[in-house]
């Protein structure tokens, strides 16, 4: 019998070799126990995320652009799914963890706490938003865990149509009517701060940080993948002729990387711990669709118990 | 003597951790066991694989081939799901 020192030595040796972890691998409980909190996070942020788009779907601008929120809209459902999933491959329940964020202790990313206020926010959202989402999900996709390195690779997959068709939006709008050009910058300055925040607090304050990045769940920091995510987008913007809001970015040759401002940590913090514009009818919708939804649920299962009752009868 | 036959199993291997179990093919044996053991002989004799699944073959459910129109028809005129239905100008780069 192997000591848990000696299991654990083996299993980071394995995590050193790039080896991947699968489900019936020995594990410590810590690194179970961070995965399933992280990936159902992942899966919460991306059900609760169908909300501030799906505001839209019944007021998108022409029948075209209806039919893609729809199949953005389903595909983030279904990247919940995969998710959920993965999760359930670490030993928990998928009713478990959808308790856990009905009842506010599991989070979601804060980004979706904030309202849609026109159609400009749709673009700003596939734009930025998925673009911090694809940014850090790119690095999960040789995350050490097999089951979430598998369902990011499809899920990344799928995320380019997001970002483009979001991009296309700006784009229109930004080539509009001077009121369409001024609603797509200030979507821009409304999305872009909660945005940057989406990659988590900096390096030096991020508690599971180090860790993760020892176990090779993350492979590159908070602050590296916001930088990389700023490098990127800022050329977009530019072509696009909108300005970020943020007075001190401005290109550093000797870095070779933009410098950017200080980030808001406190409303970050206000956001997640419940305070942001809409944390409280974002939790009564959701639970309001699955209350809601039970019969449905319900209906199902009879039935099929029903017809298994027959067939055995038969 | 019994009349009884060994049910079917279907197999499935996954060749790296990393990777899917992928289906490679079926076998007969008494019981759960046996059907793994069996399958290491079978299909995992050149270390094709580092995990097996085994699952009775009548356990599983297949569409229907003839409905197969009908079951997919919803995903065949949606070309906007795709990315390159979105022109993103040259100047912009990978997205």
């Amino acid at each position: 019998m192997l000591t848990n020192e000696q299991l654990e030595k083996e299993f980071q040796a394995k995590i050193d070799a790039e080896i991947k972890i699968e489900p019936k691998d020995w594990m410590p409980e810590a690194y179970r126990r961070t995965l399933i909190r992280q990936i159902s996070q992942h899966a919460h942020s991306e059900v609760v995320g169908m909300l501030p788009e799906g505001n839209w779907i019944t007021r998108a601008p022409s029948l075209r652009s209806k039919v893609i929120l729809l199949a953005k809209v389903q595909d983030e459902a279904g990247h919940g799914l995969y998710l959920y999933s993965a999760a359930e491959t670490l030993g928990v329940d998928r009713e478990e963890l959808i308790e856990e964020l009905h009842t506010g202790k599991a989070k979601y990313s804060s980004i979706f706490n904030y309202p849609t206020l026109t159609w400009a926010d749709i673009g700003a959202i596939g734009w930025l938003v998925d673009g911090a989402a694809i940014a850090n999900q790119v690095m999960l996709c040789r995350t050490s865990y097999g089951p979430y390195a598998r369902a990011m690779v499809r899920i990344c997959k799928e995320e380019s149509f997001h970002q483009r068709q979001g991009y296309e939006i700006m784009l229109k709008m930004g080539r509009g009517t001077p009121e369409q050009r001024q609603m797509a910058q200030d979507a821009l300055n409304r999305w872009w701060w909660p945005a940057l925040m989406m990659f988590g607090p900096p390096d030096d304050k991020s508690i599971h940080s180090a860790q993760s990045i020892k176990w090779k769940i993350k492979r590159q920091s908070n602050d590296e993948l916001r930088q990389e995510f700023i490098d990127k987008t800022v050329p977009q913007a530019e072509f696009l002729g909108l300005t970020i809001p943020d007075p001190h970015l401005k290109w550093n040759e000797d870095r070779k990387h933009y410098d950017f401002g200080p980030i808001n940590w406190e409303e970050f913090y206000q956001v997640i711990n419940g305070n942001g514009p809409c944390n409280r009818q974002r939790m009564r919708d959701r639970i309001k669709a699955h209350e809601e939804g039970a019969w449905v649920r319900d209906a199902a299962l009879a039935y099929a118990e029903k017809k298994q009752t027959k067939k055995t009868a038969a | 003597m019994s009349k009884k036959e060994w049910p079917l199993w279907e197999v499935f291997i996954r060749s790296k951790n990393g990777l899917n179990h992928k289906h490679v093919g079926s076998l007969h044996a008494a019981d759960a066991e046996m059907a793994i053991e069996n399958a290491r002989d079978v299909y995992c004799r050149r270390n094709e694989g580092v995990s097996i699944w085994v699952v009775l073959s009548s356990h599983i459910v297949a569409s229907d081939p003839d409905e197969a129109d009908a079951l997919y028809e919803p995903a065949k005129n949606k070309i906007y799901r795709h990315p390159t239905f979105y022109e993103i100008p040259k100047e912009v780069g990978h997205m």
